[in-house]
């Protein structure tokens, strides 16, 4: 099985991702949705909260399993995706696109690059 | 322990599934999605590979004695071809495994221990049996047999259609297999090979359970053209319905729970002589202090299994069994309540990740059949 694995973002390695030109936005591979299931509910944190590199900030619920977000880098949140509240599935179906999760205001430019790129994530799930 | 597989685990792994431990077993948990897999056995059919059931077979002149006596319903009133649900319960009256136990066309009986309890269950039969002196044969034929779940609305017309000709009981009233009565079994030619077909499910719909030879395992599953089901939507399908999980709803040493806490006081024939009747008697009398209850969450959040259930601040109960009901959409949930707390409507909370979650008392099952 393939998973889809865009160049424009950089990986971490319990699968969430952050894009590197703005907004930035974090999210969760399609391998981490894949591995998940049905995704039935997201549990993040409200704007103007901040986020931790590596650190948890919410959760993922499937309806097989209960998974811990981690932040890809810190900032402040700016943004967060109301549409999951009520489009959960949207993980699923669009993990890149509309099933982001947080859109933030990096506060350390320098931990991009402690994150995988695409290839280097690629191989980490193969 | 070696991990045992599925005589089909190559033929669902080229179909893709994912698999998961589960008792011992590597069984798929998932073809397609959970969701998918759970629709389509409540709207239309779905089959399940339940090839980790375990099962024996007791044979001989004191077979129907060591069968009453080591499980709580009542096993002299089955005919051959009939299907019982009971528990396996020790001199207390704690639910060691419960099984479905089927009285063979052919003699003797084949019971159906949960996976991974197999071995359990041939030691506590054999050892009663030598200890008593009984006169039967106990085998565990947990490997020579597959068995596959169909199930749903269009389950039993599937079955018919896939039946090639009926056996004995059901010949004799009749060659179709839609015939066969609920909690009936009856020997049945699928793909041109010998099948047990039970009309039983753990899932609350219509439908069979097929057991056959490990070897004609392929040609039986596919017999059937209808969405293939993994453990994952086994367990969402069995908790809207209410049913227990062996080992995690009910467990001897982290959970002990009589048949009368765990709400199926209806596999308790207390007219029987069997291992844990007199505790069960005096309980039966004394009534319960816990009882086994549904939840609905009132607000957002998915309960699991070992969650603390609290009422005014005070940890009352705990979660067994939880998920988010795919057909309700919904957060669902089974657990252990206070029975003065174990009534319908009753407001409580689950604690969820360190908040308190209101939760309403429901009895299952929690959709409507």
């Amino acid at each position: 099985m393939s998973f889809d694995t865009p160049d424009d973002r950089k990986y971490l390695e319990s699968h969430e991702w952050a894009t590197t030109d703005e907004p930035i936005r974090i999210g969760i591979s399609d391998f981490a949705q894949d591995e998940l299931g049905d995704v039935v509910f997201v549990e993040l944190p409200d704007e103007g909260d901040t986020i931790s590199h590596d650190e948890p900030f919410g959760v993922v619920e499937s309806i097989k399993a209960v998974s811990d977000l981690y932040a890809p880098v810190s900032g402040e949140i700016v943004a967060v995706n109301d549409a999951l509240h009520d489009q959960p599935e949207l993980v699923n179906e669009d993990p890149y696109g509309d099933g982001w999760l947080l859109e933030i205001n990096p506060s350390d430019e320098s931990e991009f690059e402690e994150l995988m790129d695409a290839d280097e994530y690629e191989a980490q799930i193969a | 322990m070696a991990t045992r597989r599925p005589p089909l685990y190559e033929v669902h792994e080229d179909r893709g599934a994912g698999f998961t431990d589960f008792g011992g077993w590597e069984m798929p948990v998932e073809f397609d999605s959970i969701r998918a897999e759970h629709t389509a056995v409540r709207e239309a059919a779905g089959i399940f590979d339940v090839s980790h059931m375990g099962e024996i077979r007791v044979e001989g002149p004191d077979a129907e004695t060591l069968m009453q006596r080591l499980t709580t319903n009542d096993i002299a009133s089955m005919e051959p071809g009939d299907a019982q649900y009971a528990c396996i319960t020790d001199e207390a009256g704690i639910i060691h495994d419960d099984t479905m136990t089927y009285r063979l066309p052919e003699g003797g009986y084949l019971f159906v221990p949960n996976a991974g309890h197999d071995e359990e269950a041939e030691q506590r039969w054999v050892d009663y049996r030598d200890e008593h002196g009984l006169d039967a044969e106990v085998t565990n034929e947990t490997t020579d047999w597959a068995m596959f779940a169909v199930q749903g609305p269009d389950a039993v017309g599937l079955a018919a259609d896939a039946v090639e000709s009926v056996g004995a009981p059901l010949d004799e009233e009749s060659d179709d297999l839609a015939d066969l009565p609920r909690f009936t079994a009856t020997e049945a030619t699928i793909a041109g090979a010998d099948c047990l077909v039970a009309r039983t499910g753990y899932t609350g719909e219509d439908g069979v359970e097929i057991l056959c030879d490990a070897g004609d395992a392929e040609p039986v599953w596919a017999a059937f053209d209808c969405q293939p089901c993994g453990l994952g939507s086994r367990d969402t399908l069995r908790m809207e319905q209410g049913l227990l999980l062996s080992g995690q709803d009910f467990h001897p040493e982290e959970n002990p729970r009589t048949p009368y806490e765990a709400g199926v006081s209806f596999t308790v024939d207390l007219d029987t002589e069997f291992v844990g009747r007199d505790a069960l008697a005096a309980q039966q009398e004394a009534g319960v202090d816990e009882t086994f209850i549904g939840l609905t969450l009132l607000d957002r959040g998915v309960a699991r299994h070992g969650y603390e259930i609290t009422h005014d601040g005070k940890t009352v109960g705990e979660v067994t069994s939880g998920t988010m009901s795919p057909t309700l959409g919904e957060p669902i949930a089974l657990g252990y309540l206070p029975t003065e707390l174990a009534e319908d409507g009753t407001e409580v909370a689950v604690v969820i990740r360190g908040d308190e979650k209101r939760a309403a008392v429901t009895t299952p099952p929690f959709i409507d059949k």
